[in-house]
């Protein structure tokens, strides 16, 4: 059982902050770190795996700073987000090379455990250079795992992979954290980390905007109103009728149209046809103003 | 051998780059073979193509070449960090790499600059330069190695060095040939097999101590730097 442990972590380059002042402790499990493109994850991740000097606080895995201290790779391993390996090895000379830099008592044997893991046996003795991208970031998994760490951190590790190859990555890194390791991985896609982890931590412009369960914090998002952009062939009157309705908070009148802010996302849409059509007024735009991430994530800032 | 060793070797002679090292020795067997078939006074080509070519230009060039490959292309490409996240304290990372280095650079050059200095005077003036040679490419290694890590283009800077400093700067003013591995290569071998052939300027001891000081100060640079290497965000 390992904790990694953040305190009061910033860092900067030049005048661009890039991560600012987050602390955080990861125990055993499945951690999901979440956040927009260009949120900070991957500098945070870099700080955590000591590649990245923190240019204020604090980063231990057990009361030992990460930075400088290559020791603590024997606890730890990292998935990097750049989809870098040695072409010219095969996924078995990959792998086994790793097991022997970390001077495992039994090389071979624990590469073929790992490799077993990610299930590349069938593919292990061709060159990494003729894999797809997802038996490429297996690969690196098997790397990263060859010693069994405590923690492993993975950067994006989804990115490139078929249903069927994140499915089976899913299922590996649960069964890792249930079985009592540490796993952190980053992921900008909000459904991805839903079905993997139940903890989050939601970074947001280089600062932690939330963590947790993450239905809790599902939960509070969805206190917070929806918006819609409304066209239709009279906006005036469907404004006027729409005001009047349980499930609608506000609206705006504009030259493009009605702003909407419905409390109940499912009473409003069910609302609106019945609504347009007791008045008559064809609806020619519905469309859901702020359902991207970024838009979710600000509202945790705000908040 | 050791396993950095190994991944660095098959990282080296696996890529495309590797094949840049051939035209150059070629081209210096090729000349000493054709002047002295030619019948050349070796007083006329031996400074021009010992020196000239295979001192001021083979050497270092492919030294930078190899120096910069064995670490700088990993850190290039990212593959570095598979062998960063290991619990290998660093002078175990950079000294198997800085053997690979020099090895390689030290047996691609020594063996045309012995043909090449046998075919002006003697085996023994070609065993002076193969000697000295090598140990102008340990220097040399150690010293890209060590800018591998420092910038983050280090064959611009090392060409800015053998082209501006030891090959420009070097006829025009004597005090940078204090700082040039290319005048200690020089001096050894000059030493080793005194000829008319090469004209040292700088002195044997200081040629000595200068050569053992940029190979060692440059290694524990290297694996101080390396300690400290930071992986760059591409996202933030």
């Amino acid at each position: 059982m390992s904790t990694l442990s953040l305190t009061g972590v910033s860092r900067w380059y030049g005048n661009v902050v890039a991560v600012n002042d987050i602390s955080m402790a990861l125990g055993p499990g499945v951690t999901g770190l979440l956040g927009p493109n260009g949120a900070g994850k991957t500098t945070l991740l870099h700080m955590m795996a000591g590649f990245l000097a923190p240019s204020r606080g604090t980063v231990t895995l057990d009361d030992e700073p990460t930075w400088r201290n290559p020791d603590v790779y024997r606890r730890l391993g990292l998935v990097s987000e750049r989809e870098a390996v040695q072409g010219f090895l095969t996924a078995y000379e990959f792998v086994l090379a790793s097991a022997k830099l970390h001077r495992l008592p039994d090389p071979a044997a624990a590469a073929r455990r790992a490799i077993d893991l990610v299930e590349l046996e069938s593919a292990q003795d061709r060159r990494i250079g003729t894999y797809s991208k997802g038996m490429r970031q297996r690969a690196r998994v098997a790397a990263a795992l060859v010693h069994d760490p405590q923690v492993l951190l993975l950067d994006e590790p989804f990115n490139g992979m078929d249903p069927r190859q994140r499915l089976h990555m899913m299922q590996l890194l649960h069964t890792l954290g249930d079985a009592g390791r540490t796993i952190l991985f980053s992921s900008h896609i909000l459904e991805e980390v839903e079905q993997v982890s139940g903890t989050v931590q939601v970074m947001v412009a280089g600062r932690l905007a939330a963590s947790g369960d993450f239905r809790t914090i599902r939960r509070l998002m969805t206190n917070r109103p929806h918006v819609f952009a409304v066209r239709s062939t009279d906006d005036r009157a469907l404004a006027v009728a729409l005001i009047a309705e349980a499930s609608v908070s506000g609206v705006e009148l504009d030259p493009t149209g009605l702003t909407v802010r419905a409390g109940d996302y499912g009473a409003f849409t069910r609302a609106l046809p019945r609504i347009a059509l007791n008045k008559g007024i064809r609806v020619r735009q519905l469309v859901p103003s702020d359902e991207s991430l970024e838009s979710v994530f600000s509202y945790l800032v705000e908040a | 051998m050791s396993t950095v060793t190994w991944i660095t070797a098959r990282g080296l002679f696996g890529r495309r780059r590797f094949l840049l090292l051939l035209p150059l020795p070629l081209v210096l067997l090729g000349l000493a073979v054709l002047c002295r078939s030619l019948g050349v006074d070796p007083g006329q080509w031996g400074p021009p193509v010992l020196v000239g070519l295979g001192l001021a230009v083979v050497l270092p060039v492919v030294a930078l070449i190899i120096g910069t490959g064995v670490l700088g292309a990993e850190i290039d490409d990212g593959t570095v960090v598979h062998i960063l996240t290991k619990p290998l304290p660093r002078w175990q990372i950079v000294l198997p790499k800085l053997a690979v280095a020099a090895g390689v650079t030290a047996v691609t050059v020594a063996v045309p600059l012995y043909v090449a200095g046998v075919l002006a005077d003697s085996v023994r003036l070609g065993l002076a330069l193969a000697v000295a040679g090598a140990l102008g490419a340990l220097a040399y290694s150690a010293l890209f190695l060590a800018l591998s890590l420092v910038t983050r283009r280090p064959v611009l800077l090392g060409l800015v060095y053998v082209l501006i400093w030891e090959g420009l700067l070097g006829n025009f003013v004597s005090g940078t040939k204090v700082l040039s591995i290319q005048q200690y290569v020089i001096a050894l071998a000059d030493r080793i097999a005194p000829t008319g052939l090469l004209e040292t300027s700088v002195s044997v001891p200081v040629a000595s101590v200068m050569t053992a000081l940029v190979s060692v100060g440059f290694t524990v640079l290297a694996i101080d730097r390396l300690r400290s290497f930071s992986v760059a965000g591409e996202t933030s």
